[in-house]
């Protein structure tokens, strides 16, 4: 029976069917749910790994072991992962190899909208890129097929609404793989340059038959032949084309973004009068048109920026717009993601704020801590960025303090490396790690540094105070944030020292099952409006009239509010569970 | 066929709804798609997922006068995606403010009597109190489910359908309060 099912779930469902064996993967939306839904499968060996380099490798050692493997990530992941990437295209594959990548146009939960389809023209190896569920299960399948018939890795491109979509699938059995044999192969899998340079000659040899692949392979087809207008795309801006323009024109819906066939785009180009290309971000698809001389509309008449929209594609191809009944309605006041309510991360951001430092942040739900009334975070570029960046600052004379604040997930992904060039380099930068004891952001994954696996077993977990100070670093403390008190005085003597500090704000997420709240509080007519407690940025706290309030069914307990006040207007709920 | 989005606040529930809505219409045999929003906007951010089901269903989303109801979870939100629905809509509306972060540090302001403004505009709406229901059906947790009946109550599908949905849905443990919940949002449009 046809199931309601997640596109990364059907990815998960996918790779299932197609006897894969071993999983890695870093959480990141909208990759992350691929991961956990692997997980399910207890034939599959399936485990979150700490950043997304460690988990292509894994993956690359599965297929040299002879076994179908699969990584999974978000878009700026894949960066991370390059290095492997860019070899693993010379070695190729034993067992089947899918490196899933998701991008994230529009940047709902994201840092850059880059184009992960660059990568598969960098590292000269097919991309595919389903539209929904059931083409992720199906297109999942072929992806190992096409990964052992030609010998090479191959990107599953998502992207957030095929990702975090739901539309029916019909699942299938699996179907188990027998394990190849691995024999060894120095010239194919030792890439040292003698070697590399034979293996060039095969990646060059691979790309043509995979540009004649792409000719004849059901990934691509051409629908509703015979019309004026002829439409190339795929991905998420195939179901866009589909609602905006039906029937009125011909499809070449490509599942293969890369190699293209020139013959096929020809012959489609051919088969019609004007020729559109529609993809979101950059004109991958469309610059290889053009480089055949043909004719092609897309980027002329739509964004480079975000996602498109049925109404984009309508409005751009058609010239069509749709009558909207109620557009005159006032504008609503934004409503940007907040810390939740109880969130640890709140009450170091609250400290941090007091004082007047320059605060490197890192990518996590502390992120939030830039927004306002907090503001204290000065830059955020990518994963595990903010030490190396406090040091450089530090070396360049920026005479603040510099302070970097990095997670507990994040830290262990790509922290260790800029804390030990700290170390090394005689830095003075404070670096606070905010643990919580969990990969926060992502919808709470376990993490090396919490002790236990995907599947929720128990293993070894890092010390994080251990592991600082066999690095070097000898100023290495524990501090449960809300101790704002203590933590203000810790922050104050340790960026004042000569040396590398590493401060650890320990308390779990909120949002964490057993988290214990004490009861509700409430805001007494003492309250004189001076808006102190509001500086802390809750969301259960408000003002009106002159007065600030709690919203009871915002407040979860967590008590932060209390001593903001000065005038003892901050009173606890008695009848409160 | 409809369009129904779900909007609210990210933490309300607005994702459990629309899945209950989707395995309800999925199990009549409808083509379905569910779109939904993860990571950093379920912290407290504005989120809006869409159900679409018909007989074939190509674009997940759901634009601009396009919405046939809109289960909104919260004033603000209502207010915020009202032109997403069409002339003849109906936006079903949790009456509860949340203030956003804007209008707690005082650089906006939230918007006084937005049932007035919404009937001024002509949008159709109609405002109850479901966090209420919600608590006085078990948990505030089910003010999502409070608002699917009421959605399930001005629709053509039977009510058997959308019970077997709770059912396959929710966890085991909150089915019985999840169908008093339901219930209780049923009846009020009913009413």
């Amino acid at each position: 029976m046809k199931q309601l099912m997640l596109g990364n779930d059907a990815v998960a469902r996918g790779a299932y069917e197609a006897g894969v064996k071993v999983v890695s993967a870093y959480p990141g939306t909208p990759s992350t749910e691929i991961t956990e839904c692997i997980a399910r499968y207890d034939e599959v060996y399936a485990e979150w790994a700490p950043n997304e380099k460690v988990a292509m490798e894994t993956a690359i050692g599965a297929s040299l072991a002879g076994v179908r493997s699969m990584c999974a990530m978000k878009h700026v992941g894949v960066n991370v992962a390059a290095d492997p990437l860019l070899t693993v295209a010379y070695t190729g594959v034993n067992g089947g190899l899918v490196i899933c990548a998701a991008d994230d146009p529009g940047m709902h939960s994201s840092q850059n909208e880059q184009d992960t389809r660059h990568y598969a023209r960098l590292a000269k190896i097919p991309v595919i890129e389903p539209s929904d569920s059931g083409e992720c299960r199906d297109f999942m399948k072929e992806a190992f097929e096409i990964s052992e018939t030609f010998d090479t890795p191959v990107i599953l491109r998502l992207s957030t609404r095929v990702s975090h979509s739901q539309s029916l699938v019909e699942p299938m059995e699996r179907v188990e793989k027998e394990t190849k044999a691995y024999e060894k192969d120095i010239p194919k899998f030792v890439m040292m340059p003698a070697n590399a340079r034979g293996r060039h000659v095969v990646v060059e040899e691979r790309y043509k038959k995979l540009q004649e692949f792409a000719a004849t392979t059901s990934l691509n087809r051409i629908e509703n032949p015979g019309k004026e207008i002829g439409v190339i795309t795929g991905g998420t801006s195939y179901v866009y084309a589909k609602e905006a323009l039906g029937d009125s024109v011909s499809y070449l819906k490509l599942g293969m973004m890369y190699p293209l066939s020139d013959t096929l785009l020809k012959e489609f180009a051919g088969s019609v009068k004007e020729l559109w290309c529609l993809e979101e971000l950059d004109p991958f698809v469309e610059d290889y048109i053009k480089s055949l001389g043909i004719t092609v509309h897309g980027k002329d008449k739509l964004s480079l920026i975000g996602e498109y929209t049925a109404e984009k594609i309508a409005a751009a191809v058609l010239s069509e717009t749709k009558e909207i009944a109620f557009k005159d309605v006032p504008a609503a006041p934004m409503r940007p993601p907040v810390l939740c309510p109880g969130c640890p991360h709140r009450a170091t951001f609250s400290v941090l704020s007091g004082l007047k430092y320059t605060v490197f942040g890192d990518i996590g739900c502390y992120t939030l801590g830039a927004a306002a009334p907090l503001a204290a975070i000065d830059s955020v570029v990518c994963m595990g960025a903010g030490i190396g960046m406090a040091h450089g600052a530090y070396k360049a004379g920026l005479d603040k303090k510099s302070v970097a604040v990095i997670g507990d997930s994040t830290f262990i992904h790509s922290g260790i490396t800029g804390l030990i060039n700290a170390v090394y380099n005689k830095s003075n930068t404070t670096i606070l790690i905010l643990d919580n004891g969990i990969t926060g952001m992502t919808g709470h994954q376990n993490n090396p540094a919490n002790g236990l696996t995907l599947k929720n077993e128990k293993t070894k977990q890092v010390d994080i105070v251990k592991l600082a100070e066999s690095i070097g670093c000898e100023r290495v403390f524990v501090v449960d944030p809300f101790n704002r008190a203590e933590l203000k005085e810790v922050l104050e003597r340790e960026t004042a020292v000569d040396d590398v500090s590493v401060i650890i704000a320990r308390r779990p997420c909120v949002l964490l099952p057993g988290i214990k709240q004490g009861p509700k509080v409430q805001i007494t007519d003492a309250c004189r409006g001076c808006k102190a407690c509001m500086r802390i940025g809750c969301p259960a706290i408000r003002f009106n009239e002159g007065k600030a309030s709690i919203d009871i069914n915002t407040c979860v307990g967590c008590g932060l509010c209390l001593d903001t006040c000065k005038f003892s207007a901050m009173e606890l709920l008695k009848e409160d569970k | 066929m409809a369009n129904i989005m779900i909007v609210g606040v990210g933490g309300q529930g607005t994702l459990l709804a629309s899945r209950i809505i989707g395995n309800a219409v999925a199990s009549m045999g409808c083509d379905v798609k569910v779109s939904e929003v993860h990571g950093m906007s379920q912290r407290g951010g504005s989120v809006v997922t869409y159900v679409r089901y018909s007989e074939k269903v190509a674009s997940p989303i759901i634009e601009p006068g396009q919405a046939d109801y809109i289960l909104a979870f919260e004033e603000l939100e209502a207010l915020r995606w009202s032109s997403y629905l069409k002339k003849d809509g109906l936006m079903i509306v949790n009456a509860n403010n949340i203030d956003p972060m804007p209008v707690i540090t005082g650089q906006a302001k939230y918007p006084e009597n937005i049932p007035g403004i919404l009937k001024d505009a002509g949008v159709p709406s109609m405002f109850f109190d479901a966090l209420a229901m919600a608590k006085e059906a078990g948990t505030e947790k089910a003010v999502n489910v409070v608002l699917v009946g009421a959605l399930a109550a001005g629709m053509d599908i039977d009510k058997e359908i959308w019970e077997n949905a709770i059912r396959a849905t929710v966890k085991p443990a909150f089915i019985d309060v999840n169908l008093k919940a339901f219930q209780m949002g049923y009846e009020i449009k009913k009413a």
